[in-house]
């Protein structure tokens, strides 16, 4: 059976559409579903296999990236939201959702107080620039197997990943919820080298996952990477790092876990 | 009653971050300025909160929602212990700022809203501001100067040394009255005077019109009428110097008579070209054109530049969201934003030069680079193309030149109102902000202006334009409107105006949704307030709009009926505020008659060739603003959403080389057809000869798309035309001259011109009575497209051994080349005394063959030979690439063939085994082979047997990553 994703929408998300495209290529179906019609009941987030928070601006990132987005998700769908992850369903939450999913204390895990962050760049930037993504064994469903790189856009000005207190960041390692480094374009870790690690995320963290497994949040856009001509060095024969084995892992899951 | 006020005040942990990025820029600013002894700067943000709070209530508004506790420090002022900078220190000073009241707060806004979320509805009011705590010797009058020319802007906030308190968004104190304006009785001076007084850049021609119109009707108007009226025949809205009869004596005697620049020169030559893929040209809101066979693009490009000139951030801001709506307007989803910025030298040492009311270069150019990178990121569109171009010319009177494209399903904009259509105006409130827009911007500035025109700048509000897309496009979908229009100049009186200049319409003030009450009518209905769209909607069919609006929280406004007696009637209330005939609102302007003086040719004397070291030289050319690499601002833009960005304004093996034009896929079309942006520019052209820059910039906007893959048979133009005052006849004859040059160029490359804009009276009056107008500009934008992208072409070297050809017509020139910029008094010179580079016969016939080779797949890199000329180019494909290149140039003068600028004219690197072929495909053409590329990385030229520059590829890439500022 074709899992159905649901992509949520929020006042000022902007990248649900490749989002979208990139599930329908890794064998979902897709429905974009505005936050006000879960609210309204017109929608059930239990009705759907997979959960997509997508990037872009909820409510202009005012007071803080992703921020009043998970007010929203704690206040109106707690409990949609935690039976949903209880159930072992795929969530991916990229960029402004990533940051939502952390400010709402779903990522990297919620028991307790989190101390893991996502904050202003190092560079204090916008940035827009390929990177290169290492896999980590761990936890991660949507990660765990990959074997390959993934290269891909970040654009973002806040997706600095801290953790307050470092004996969280050593229990995150050893739970394996580390799924994604930025890494060097041969695969090296990326340390703390700018660009190559775009924003100064302790550890080079580009994506966590829950202690489960099934919820990934990330900052760069697997999505943006579906085509070989989406490559910025495709010209130069280079056609790498396509994200979309990571979409078809959480399809794949999803079927799994239904 | 008063409610008490609380205010957070909220910075970085100093663990998170050892040097905050914003505080180290504006350390350097003030530097700059020449407040040398600030040793130290912190950036804090305020949060007003006005209501009964508990300090239970506070800490957790503190910690869920106004700060992040693990990478921020948080304290209430008046509270001990905040951990926030302690002050009663010597030497240690705070300024805080907050915005004016009107101007748009929309983190305020979701202040109040989210605090209810959590439960805590005692706050009634929010706002937001700044504390600086500084550091260093400093007097009062330096910190006044940091306030006013770096921190705060006054258009916008105030400012003081210490607590700051706040302006909640509230009720002006302005009547709700309509004024009569005896204008009937009034003479020549006396009529002159209420058009100045009312800021309304109506000449006495137009003033005696509308008297006229009156003593006919047999009544005076109402302030209402007559600031329609003066918006409605601006300059802005109507273009009647592109309209205006003008007569020039020729050069040789007799005269020459144009009767209207827009419809004699670009809309002819649209005419004659006659392309069967143009759907609209000069008649929409942005020119559309056939893509396939779903979908249509539009193309709009707009300018802000007075109120970027006050207003950087604001300005470039709201100009983005303007061009964006106009895209919109053709029920167009937008796919990309392009923009192109002049601004004055950054490394100017002129703080104390400035005149009265100029902000510094450097805060102009930071602040409208972030205005055009918030619009574009949030409203998640790529901002793709553009260029950045310095000149002392535009210190006082930047431009900013925003552009959008956009998607629009084949035959699904709708353009016809019906009698009987409500009045829909969806999106944003109107507050008292953008008044006299229109006017304002069709004036010249001084030191005043950022005072008195305070209101016509504010902020934009992305999200709620972004909710706008996602309504509208829906709406389309279900055809649920019969016409639609975009809010800008003149707001609502424009807007509603148009779509009912042959229907009528009758509209009721009092529905208008305002933002704080106390407007008066001419307020309401003139208000440029942004974000708004207004639409002809059946009666039958507004509460399935409204159910859609509800969906992405848009607010719908009836404000009236489309009556069909071709009357436009306005009440507020009960009172009847405005009722013109149309016939006279949009037919009556009297047509201006204005004299032209022919441009004068430059004069072209012979010149001492200037000996210097070619490779210094190029490193130095690489190195200058204008050419060097314009990362810094192209990384801030989020160039990838949408996934549609085959070649990005960047390239290369390092992604650090620059690309001609680039190339989209649209996401949601079917096939692999792409659309390829490009511009031209040459202001340095413009100043020597207005003709010529013409068809260079329209050459150069064509030959960047080919280049890149694009179809030279199907190239659309935009011009953007900006001068300073038309009514100088030499300043018009230039543009006169213009004009003709881009007739001349559209025909000869059979690329109509679609749309258009023009931006008058780019001057600057200082106060010592100067005034400093900027150089001639034009701006084309080209839209191309490509068959299938993954025919593109980038300008990077690919692989050692492929071979390098210099192909068309290399007739270089020196007359307003950068050589003559470099600083060189010598060099100076020959591009004074040097002509400008003239167009080839040869140039469509060679993109035609160049661009057969590339659909074969023959190219391997290709970039056009521009500012810099040949050693520039080849040193840009090198540094692409990160190889080498050895070339040999046949006979000639060195420093014409390395550094001289010429049209029509690319470098093409080809690979070995496709040379023969590809010198097949474009036999007749001049094609040159120069060279080939090498694996040592080092640009090697020579002439006639003598080595005239070697330089290392890592040498190229350190120059011409040099940040602007610090170049020649």
């Amino acid at each position: 059976m074709k899992p159905t994703a649901l992509i949520l929408h929020a006042n000022g998300t902007n990248r649900d559409h490749e989002a979208a495209q990139a599930l329908e290529l890794a064998g979902a179906a897709v429905e974009i579903v505005h936050l006000s019609q879960l609210r309204a009941g017109e929608r059930h987030m239990a009705d759907y296999q997979l959960l997509v928070l997508p990037g872009g601006f909820s409510y202009g990132d005012a007071l803080g990236a992703g921020k009043l987005m998970a007010l929203d998700l704690t206040v109106y769908f707690a409990d949609a939201v935690h039976e949903f992850i209880a159930s072992g369903k795929p969530v991916i939450g990229i960029c402004n959702g990533f940051q939502a999913l952390v400010k709402a204390g779903l990522l990297p895990g919620s028991s307790g107080p989190s101390s893991a962050t996502l904050t202003f760049n190092a560079s204090g930037r916008f940035e827009c620039r390929w990177v290169t993504l290492a896999p980590q064994p761990g936890a991660c469903v949507w990660t765990n197997s990959l074997v390959d790189i993934i290269e891909c856009p970040v654009a973002h000005g806040e997706g600095r990943f801290l953790m307050g207190d470092s004996a969280d960041l050593v229990a995150l390692q050893a739970g394996g919820q580390v799924a994604l480094t930025y890494a060097f374009a041969d695969g090296a870790p990326a340390g703390d080298a700018y660009p190559a690690n775009p924003n100064g995320s302790v550890a080079a963290i580009a994506g966590v996952c829950n202690a489960a497994g099934n919820v990934l949040g990330l900052m760069p856009h697997p999505e943006d990477h579906l085509f070989s001509w989406q490559h910025p060095r495709w010209t130069r024969g280079r056609t790498h790092g396509l994200g979309l084995p990571l979409f078809q892992r959480g399809v794949a899951h999803a079927v799994q876990a239904a | 009653m008063t409610l008490p006020v609380h205010c957070l005040i909220v910075g970085s942990r100093a663990d998170v971050r050892r040097a905050d990025p914003q505080a180290a820029g504006l350390l350097a600013d003030a530097h700059a300025l020449g407040v040398q002894h600030l040793a130290q700067l912190k950036c804090f943000t305020l949060f007003f909160l006005e209501g009964h709070l508990s300090v239970p209530q506070q800490e957790r508004l503190a910690a869920e929602l106004l700060s992040d506790p693990v990478a921020q420090t948080s304290a209430w002022r008046g509270v001990s212990g905040g951990g926030v900078a302690a002050l009663n220190k010597p030497d240690t000073h705070v300024i805080e700022t907050a915005l004016r009241p009107g101007v748009t707060d929309p983190v305020a806004e979701q202040i109040v809203h989210y605090a209810r979320v959590l439960g805590l509805s005692g706050v009634t009011r929010a706002a937001t501001g700044q504390r600086f705590v500084l550091r260093g010797p400093l007097t009062d009058a330096d910190l006044h100067h940091l306030a006013l020319r770096l921190l705060a802007n006054p258009v916008i906030q105030h400012y003081a040394f210490g607590p700051i308190t706040p302006t909640f968004p509230q009720a002006a104190g302005s009547s709700e009255s309509v004024e009569m304006l005896p204008i009937r009785e009034l003479d020549e001076a006396q009529l002159m005077t209420l058009s100045r007084e009312r800021r309304a850049a109506l000449d006495l021609a137009e003033m005696q019109a509308v008297q006229a119109y009156f003593r006919t009707e047999g009544r005076d108007p109402t302030d209402v009428e007559f600031e329609t009226i003066a918006q409605t025949w601006s300059e802005h809205c109507v273009h009647k110097t592109f309209k205006a009869r003008i007569s020039m004596i020729a050069p040789g005697g007799g005269s020459l008579e144009v009767n209207g620049l827009l419809r004699t020169y670009l809309r002819s030559a649209t005419e004659t070209i006659a392309a069967h893929w143009v759907r609209s040209a000069f008649v929409d809101n942005a020119g559309i054109l056939a893509f396939d066979d779903e979908f249509d693009v539009a193309f709009k490009v707009e300018t802000h530049n007075h109120p970027s000139a006050i207003e950087p951030f604001g300005g470039a801001n709201t100009g983005v969201g303007g061009v964006i709506r106009d895209v919109l307007g053709v029920s167009a989803k937008p796919i990309a934003a392009t923009d192109v910025l002049c601004f004055g030298p950054q490394n100017q040492a002129l703080a104390a030069a400035l005149p009265d009311g100029v902000l510094p270069p450097r805060r102009v150019r930071s602040g409208v680079v972030a205005g055009v990178r918030d619009y574009g990121n949030k409203m998640g569109l790529p901002t793709v193309s553009g260029a950045i171009w310095y000149d002392p010319g535009y210190t006082a009177n930047p431009l900013v030149f925003c552009g959008c494209v956009g998607l629009v399903p084949v035959g699904s904009h709708p353009r016809g109102p019906q009698a009987g259509d409500r009045v829909i105006v969806l999106g944003g409130r109107t507050g008292r902000d953008g008044l006299r827009g229109a006017t304002f911007s069709s004036m010249a500035m001084d030191a005043k202006t950022g005072e008195v025109a305070g209101a016509s700048v504010q902020i934009g509000d992305p999200i709620t334009e972004k909710g706008l897309v996602e309504v509208i496009t829906r709406a389309r979908d279900a055809q649920l409107y019969h016409a639609i229009t975009d809010c800008g100049a003149g707001g609502l009186s424009s807007a509603v105006g148009e779509m009912a200049s042959d229907l009528g319409a009758a509209v009721d003030l009092a529905q208008v949704r305002l933002k704080y009450a106390g407007l008066a009518p001419w307020e309401i209905w003139l208000s440029e307030a942004q974000e708004r769209m207004v639409l002809a909607v059946a009666p039958g069919a507004v509460s399935a709009l409204q159910t859609i609006c509800a969906v992405f929280s848009v607010e719908l406004t009836d404000i009236g009926v489309f009556t069909g007696d071709g009357r436009l009637h306005v009440c507020a209330g009960e009172r009847l505020v405005l009722d013109l005939s149309n016939a006279f609102l949009h037919g009556g302007i009297p047509q201006r008659c204005l004299t032209a003086e022919p441009a004068t040719a430059p004069g072209v004397r012979a010149a001492e060739m200037p000996v210097v070291d070619y490779a210094v030289t190029l490193l130095r050319l690489l190195a200058h603003p204008n050419i060097a690499s314009k990362a810094d601002v192209i990384r801030g833009y989020d160039h990838e959403v949408q996934g549609g960005t085959v070649v990005k304004p960047l390239t290369g093996a390092c992604n650090d080389g620059p690309s001609d034009a680039v190339v989209l896929r649209p996401i949601g079309t079917r096939g692999l057809r792409g659309v390829v942006l490009s511009t031209g520019l040459n202001p340095e052209y413009g100043k020597r000869d207005a003709y010529a820059m013409a068809l260079s910039v329209v050459d150069e906007s064509v030959r960047n798309a080919v280049a890149t893959g694009a179809d030279p048979a199907r190239l659309a133009l935009l011009d953007n035309f900006c001068w300073g005052d038309p009514l100088r006849p030499a300043t018009l004859g230039a543009l006169l001259a213009a004009a003709q040059g881009c007739h001349d160029a559209a025909l000869r490359y059979g690329a109509p011109f679609v749309s258009g804009k023009d931006s008058l009276n780019n001057e600057f009056l200082g106060a010592d009575g100067l005034r400093h107008a900027i150089p001639p500009t034009l701006l084309i934008s080209a839209i191309g497209q490509i068959e299938d992208v993954r025919c593109a072409v980038t300008t990077d070297l690919k692989e050692a051994g492929d071979v390098v050809y210099l192909v068309g017509e290399a007739a270089a020139e020196f007359g307003g080349s950068h050589l003559g910029l470099l600083g060189d008094l010598a060099l100076a010179a020959l591009a004074e005394c040097s002509p400008v580079p003239r167009l080839p016969a040869s140039a469509p016939v060679l993109y035609a063959a160049l661009h057969a080779a590339m659909q074969a797949g023959r190219v391997r890199a290709c970039h056009d030979l521009s500012e810099g000329g040949l050693a520039v180019a080849a040193a840009e494909m090198c540094l692409g690439g990160r190889l080498g290149l050895n070339l040999s140039l046949p006979a000639g003068e060195p420093l014409r063939q390395l550094f001289g600028e010429c049209n029509g004219t690319l470098l093409v690197a080809v690979g070995p085994g496709d040379s023969a072929a590809f010198e097949a495909v474009l036999a007749g053409q001049l094609v040159r082979r120069l060279g080939e590329v090498t694996s040592d990385a080092r640009l090697t030229i020579s002439g006639a047997g003598t080595v005239l520059l070697s330089v290392p590829v890592g040498e190229l890439v350190a120059a011409w990553n040099t940040p602007a500022g610090e170049g020649a």
